[in-house]
């Protein structure tokens, strides 16, 4: 095709049976106007060389599988295009503050682990049968949380915020915003349960409000909004539990 | 080796492997479930389905009328038995999503609102905005994190299916980041591995949408049912593929050809007024909507695009707060991928694969001709679909057998017999075999296989189908094998993460799958829903087709086509009508 280009890609490989210490390497890559960055990788591993390892499935930013650090920014690579970094070089390497197993892929069970700590699910009170019917939820109820519903998992919160690269034991940014998702949710009843992990140094105080989560998010997902939003909360709870706890000493 | 002893192991985290686990784990908490899934349950195509979910709920609607509409969509090609207790179903199942958090879109009074789709009498189709798939999979991702008794293997990619004298013993995966191999040894597995798709060059899926599964299934001998008929998707990106929800003509989008008209009228899906109207037009089934873009595309009305030749879909009338209310990720998409702002100017689309009506045959609660074995979601062929697929039934499909099958597995691993000895040895012969493909260091490469396998599918079992076309296709499948066989070059020869690997392992069951299609389109001399003939087979012919196709494994021969009859209850085969007056 006449309109068809050639760009660097410069692509961080670690293979753990055979490298101590990850490198750089180049691969010239021709493309046209609509090719992602993804497009791009799918290219070199074709043709040039099939060992590169990276992630992906939907190419549509929807299934959070394809996020990579491009020229430094965490990025899904499915939407990010070629054309955008031409005459430049397009520097592509694993999500910061995650272990990398292979070239640009990083064991996600850290985020995964986290997820179920903060019970992401609906606490119901009263349980409901299939018989009773749907709950009634009108839109704007659905308003309170239906932003935070829209994460997809892709970890690009995680690599961009530096409370995370500091504090490994730190929720992060998704699994705090999808137990605010269910908090916020009127037809659930397990914030209490939820506040346990919520409510401490790992949890909530662990963010001090930079917001890059905020700004990567491919979803417009607002995870720092939706942590700083549970703050109030957390500290009538650590003060409700200073008083219980002063009553059981003083009886 | 490492061993793990598991009641049910669940093959496959989408929509179906984990309504499925989920069942399993309610039925019985006492009972081990292994989850296995090549990508982490939350990558899994389900997220990427759009528009709905079907479940009569509508004052108007009936159980009979998704039986109507599902039956006639498919040609009668369905298990009408299977519709019948699937429709009955669809509902309750909608309902315990939104029990389980699912944010179903809601009328202003707080109800559920439902949508129009295809081939639809009354509107049927729960929706979660365009995000329907992505809602329903994490919804059900994180409620089966509520299970203590569903222990998940994520990224732990199943290379064979261990079956001895029909009975299923086990399951050999390998965990894809360190290469090591894994044997499930369980009385009970539910194969949820989705579609083929990706045996086509344009389509609709995400990149593990492989078919593996079926493969898996049909080496060991459940056959593969009604595999000639593939959906085509009509409205697509062009070029990527990537999907523009039926959804977008249920909320009102038209179709128009290079001149502006809209064409459907031309193809026996108008008259246009009164606009909208069900089942007519753009709310015509999919395979017609397909068909008549191939018929457009022919006579030179459409557009042409840098990606290939494409229609309008136009949204703007709509306005910008309602696309913005109702397809979010449809405006995401366009400007993304497409570079079109859809309240500004319509959005070139034309069809592409989508979805696979066949697949592993089942009864109703997914159970397979191999003792213990399961399947559920677009990997099973419970019969629901016949010759074309009624868009929002596979959503539903997902949530009703794959809870079915679910809870079918766990009973049968309760009261079935005891795991026979020996399947460690069965296991170490799979994996040396499957390893044995990382040796060869001659050959060609993968994607020269993959992408030729690709174009002869595109090729000679298209849209629309003559014999000459599908014959070539099926020599070119052959030689594909042939060349397979002879080697694989890798690049790659590690064990950890592997990619390369795995994806050579997806390509020879891709291949045996793509037979099974074109061998099955070519055996049926007739035209029914999603196969169209163009070379005198134009019509449907009861007499001679009114049967399932299916394809058996004869190793390394191309399968073997029988037909068996289709269970009919209260349905006669009649005429599809689409259009006409309201």
């Amino acid at each position: 095709m006449s309109d068809t280009r050639t760009i660097v890609l410069e692509c961080l490989r670690y293979h753990p049976e055979r490298d101590e210490a990850p490198y750089h390497q180049r691969f010239e890559v021709p493309f046209t106007p609509e090719m992602s960055v993804l497009e791009g990788l799918q290219y070199i591993k074709d043709h040039l060389d099939g060992s590169l390892t990276f992630r992906w499935s939907c190419r549509m930013a929807v299934c959070g599988n394809c996020g990579c650090m491009v020229n430094g920014e965490p990025v899904l690579s499915c939407q990010v295009f070629l054309r955008d970094y031409h005459p430049g070089c397009v520097r592509v390497e694993p999500l910061d503050h995650f272990p990398i197993q292979r070239d640009l892929a990083v064991d996600p069970s850290d985020f995964l682990d986290k997820l179920a700590q903060v019970a992401p699910y609906l606490i119901p009170d009263p349980v409901r049968t299939p018989e009773d019917g749907p709950h009634r939820q009108t839109p704007q109820q659905m308003q309170d949380y239906l932003d935070t519903s829209a994460c997809i998992n892709c970890l690009l919160c995680y690599a961009a915020c530096p409370q995370y690269g500091l504090k490994a034991d730190f929720l992060g940014p998704a699994a705090l915003a999808l137990a605010h998702r269910y908090n916020a949710d009127s037809r659930d009843a397990g914030r209490a349960r939820r506040m346990e992990v919520m409510n401490s140094d790992a949890g909530v105080w662990g963010c001090t409000l930079v917001g890059r989560c905020s700004e990567v998010c491919p979803k417009g997902v607002d995870p720092a909004g939706a942590i700083n939003r549970n703050k109030p909360a957390a500290a009538l709870d650590t003060l409700r539990r200073l008083l219980q706890s002063g009553r059981t000493c003083t009886s | 080796m490492q061993t793990i002893d598991a009641d049910v192991v669940v093959i496959g985290g989408g929509g179906a492997g984990l309504r499925a686990a989920i069942a399993a784990a309610e039925a019985d908490p006492d009972a081990a479930v292994a989850l296995v899934s090549k990508v982490v349950p939350t990558r899994s195509h389900t997220v990427a389905a759009e528009g709905g979910a079907a479940g009569v709920i509508h004052p108007e609607d009936h159980p009979d009328k998704h039986f109507d509409d599902t039956v006639s969509g498919g040609d009668w090609l369905c298990e009408q038995d299977v519709v019948e207790w699937f429709v009955g179903r669809c509902t309750p199942e909608m309902t315990q999503m939104e029990h389980w958090g699912c944010p179903w879109s809601r009328r202003p009074d707080g109800e559920i609102n439902v949508r129009y789709f295809g081939g639809m009498k009354s509107p049927r189709s729960w929706f979660a905005a365009d995000r329907t798939g992505f809602h329903m999979l994490h919804t059900l991702f994180q409620t089966s994190l509520k299970y203590p008794s569903i222990r998940r293997f994520d990224e732990c990619f199943c290379m064979d299916l261990l079956v001895e004298d029909g009975r299923l013993r086990g399951v050999l995966a390998v965990h894809v980041p360190s290469g090591d191999s894994l044997l499930l040894r369980c009385r009970a597995a539910v194969l949820a591995t989705g579609g083929a798709g990706r045996v086509y060059r344009q389509n609709t899926n995400a990149g593990i949408v492989t078919g593996e599964g079926m493969g898996m299934a049909l080496a060991c001998g459940t056959g593969l049912r009604d595999m000639e008929f593939v959906q085509w998707h009509p409205t697509t990106l062009p070029g990527s593929g990537l999907l523009i929800t039926e959804g977008a003509r249920g909320e009102g989008g038209i179709l128009l050809n290079r001149h502006g008209r809209r064409y459907l009228q031309d193809h026996g899906l108008g008259p246009v007024d009164p606009w909208p109207r069900p089942r007519a037009m753009e709310l015509g089934p999919r395979d017609r909507v397909s068909q008549a873009f191939w018929h457009e595309d022919r006579a030179g009305r459409t557009v042409p695009t840098p990606q290939g030749t494409a229609v309008h879909l136009d949204l703007r009338h709509l306005g910008r707060e309602t696309l913005e209310e109702r397809l979010p990720q449809i405006l995401h998409l366009a400007r993304t991928f497409a570079a079109v702002d859809p309240v500004e100017a319509p959005i070139p689309v034309r069809p592409a694969v989508h979805y696979t009506m066949g697949g592993v045959p089942t009864d109703r609660h997914g159970a397979t001709a191999v003792e213990g074995l399961y399947a559920a979601g677009e990997c099973a062929s419970t019969g629901l679909h016949g010759a074309n697929r009624l868009g929002s039934n596979s959503l539903a499909e997902l949530l009703v057998f794959g809870r079915a099958a679910g809870e079918a597995a766990v009973a049968h691993a309760r009261n079935g017999p005891a795991p026979a000895p020996g399947v460690e040895r069965q296991a170490e012969a799979a994996r040396r075999r499957w390893h044995a493909l990382l040796e060869p260091h001659h050959g060609e490469r993968l994607a020269t296989l993959r992408d030729a396998m690709q174009a002869a599918m595109e090729e000679g079992v298209g849209i629309v189908r003559e014999a000459e076309g599908m014959a070539r296709t099926c020599e070119t499948l052959a030689d594909l094998r042939a060349r397979y066989r002879r080697g694989v070059r890798l690049d790659d020869t590690g064990r950890a993460f592997n990619t390369e690997w795995l994806a050579t392992l997806e390509l020879g069951h891709a291949l045996k799958v793509a037979q099974a299609i074109a061998h099955a389109a070519l055996a049926r001399r007739e035209s029914r829903g999603a196969h169209l003939r163009s070379d005198g087979y134009d019509r449907r012919d009861d007499e001679g087709f009114l049967c399932h196709s299916l394809a058996w494994d004869q190793g390394e021969e191309p399968p073997r086509i029988d037909h068996t009859p289709v269970t009919l209850t209260r349905s006669a085969p009649g005429e599809r009508v689409y259009g006409g007056p309201a």
